[in-house]
């Protein structure tokens, strides 16, 4: 299955909360808050760190890398222009165990994947300055 | 320390028609399951003094919510001393739940329990909406809240959500279709003995699996049907339940606990829910072990979350729910765990929660005509929600 061509994506409301990472890709970066105590990244973003309770949070990039935990083919048309098949997964990335995003994997088949596959980021232009990240297998 | 639901009972059940786009105002639906169940107890309205439903007035997907505790106060003109509704609690039954805590503590003496639904009707004859989905003209929203995590990736529902679970239960376990295909096929086969189940017509695993998918490895069969339908319970004080028109139900225990992330996609363990952590805290409360349970009834909102809970509950080991249920001989209503007796939503219809503690009253009194267990079955388990919802408890007879 390839990457659908430009599926009509639902946007999300960016806010400065989550601003940095709807729109980190514009510099080619995925990025999380980071807890500027104890290093530990938090996702979905939050005000305060869950381990350590501190406030001092930042966005950080990382390095795009991520595993494969789970994937569905979805077949179904929920909305209009966003036309199935395509594939959502749940990816872990490669920085810390737990911090998860649901993505689209593109450049790939269904009958290629497994569990733990390696992944990398790679970022779809929307309007507004919104970039989505997607992920792809790593090649080679 | 005192096992404070156990001075609730389930007293009275009623249910409305329930159906596919009937047409009919989703007030007087709700209405029609709770003057049953009043009648049903041997009350009056006069003797309702709480009220508790989920999820009440909210802005919500098409026919979510079919009516809030006020709209029915307002019809009925009940004296409350005591009401809640709201989707912020341990699942559909979370509002049981949570009667039976308002009961105990003196809040109320008979509680009226509703959750009113009219999807099918508020969906219309296209295909199933997805979730966040809609934005007439002006084009659709912008993603918000959970929802934009998910929404602009296409994952628009449960269905998606669900899916990816099921399929790290397969990766992890082994688990297959043909093996997840009994939750649909039981359902089905019990369905044909209950008169008000949405689809009775037999089908079989070559049927299940020709079906079209919807979101790997769910199929059409795998997903429950929307329909429009109230139930409703009398949740009683045990002293004011005794000289009623039944047989009191005792709840023995409740599950309510959330401990995981609550979340569909960053939960720690993708083979299981939220489910799992209530579902540990029913058998905390009780002397009662799964082999004691005669009957359960639990959420098949899609086929795998009753997988999830049939291992959540400890039927059966974690991972093992596949061959567990393969085959269909030990789950059906002569086998020795009955499960979703009545149809489960997949086949009875998505009367999103309460379908489930309704059949196990009708059960446990004895009430089931075609498709009642046989042998007399004095413990139940109802339980219902799936993702980071879930919430169960265990019924007795005696």
């Amino acid at each position: 299955m390839s990457e659908p061509k430009r599926p009509f994506r639902i946007l999300p409301l960016v806010t400065p909360e989550n601003e940095h990472y709807w729109k980190g890709g514009a510099k080619g970066e995925l990025r999380f808050l980071r807890c500027g105590a104890c290093a530990t990244l938090v996702h979905p973003p939050s005000p305060v760190c869950p381990e350590c309770l501190a406030r001092e949070l930042a966005p950080a990039a990382v390095s795009g890398r991520a595993r494969l935990l789970t994937w569905t083919v979805n077949h179904h048309p929920w909305i209009p222009g966003f036309e199935p098949p395509y594939l959502i997964a749940i990816v872990e990335i490669e920085e810390q165990p737990g911090v998860r995003v649901t993505t689209n994997l593109v450049n790939c088949s269904p009958e290629e994947l497994r569990m733990d596959l390696p992944v990398q980021v790679l970022f779809e232009e929307c309007p507004d300055g919104i970039f989505i990240p997607l992920f792809e297998p790593v090649r080679g | 320390m005192e096992i404070l639901e156990r001075r609730a009972a389930l007293t009275g059940i009623g249910q409305s028609d329930v159906g596919r786009r009937l047409g009919r105002d989703p007030l007087g639906l709700t209405v029609d399951a709770c003057l049953a169940a009043i009648a049903d107890a041997g009350l009056t309205r006069a003797d309702i003094d709480g009220v508790a439903t989920y999820p009440g007035m909210m802005a919500a997907a098409p026919g979510f919510s079919g009516a809030g505790v006020v709209e029915l106060q307002e019809a009925l003109r009940l004296k409350l001393d005591w009401w809640a509704g709201g989707p912020e609690t341990s699942g559909q039954l979370g509002s049981v739940i949570t009667a039976c805590a308002a009961v105990a503590a003196g809040y109320a003496r008979h509680v009226l329990c509703f959750r009113s639904v009219f999807e099918s009707s508020a969906q219309g004859s296209g295909p199933r909406a997805g979730i966040g989905t809609g934005g007439g003209r002006s084009g659709p929203p912008r993603a918000q809240g959970m929802l934009q995590w998910t929404l602009p990736y296409g994952a628009a529902s449960a269905a998606c959500w669900i899916a990816m679970f099921a399929q790290r239960h397969f990766l992890e376990y082994g688990t297959t279709r043909e093996q997840m295909a009994w939750i649909a096929l039981n359902a089905r086969r019990n369905a044909a003995k209950n008169p008000k189940a949405i689809y009775r017509e037999p089908l079989t695993l070559d049927d299940y699996l020709a079906a079209r998918m919807i979101s790997t490895p769910f199929c059409l069969y795998d997903c429950d049907v929307p329909v429009d339908g109230a139930t409703a319970f009398v949740v009683s004080h045990a002293d004011a339940a005794r000289d009623l028109r039944r047989p009191p139900l005792r709840v023995e225990a409740v599950g309510s606990a959330l401990h995981g992330r609550p979340s569909w996609d960053q939960f720690d363990d993708l083979t299981t829910m939220a489910l799992r952590d209530a579902a540990k805290m029913l058998w905390q409360r009780t002397d009662l072990t799964p082999s004691d349970v005669d009957v359960v009834e639990c959420y098949d909102g899609f086929s795998f979350i009753t997988m999830a809970w049939l291992e959540a509950l400890g039927f059966c080991g974690k991972g093992e729910s596949g061959p567990f249920i393969d085959g269909g001989t030990r789950i059906a209503l002569d086998g020795e765990l009955p499960l979703n007796t009545h149809g489960g939503q997949l086949s009875a219809g998505r009367l999103h929660g309460y379908g489930y503690l309704h059949e196990a009253c009708v059960q446990l009194w004895g009430e089931g005509g075609e498709r009642q267990v046989p042998g007399d079955p004095q413990v139940a388990v109802a339980a219902a929600g799936g993702g980071p919802l879930g919430g169960c408890l265990l019924l007795t007879r005696s």
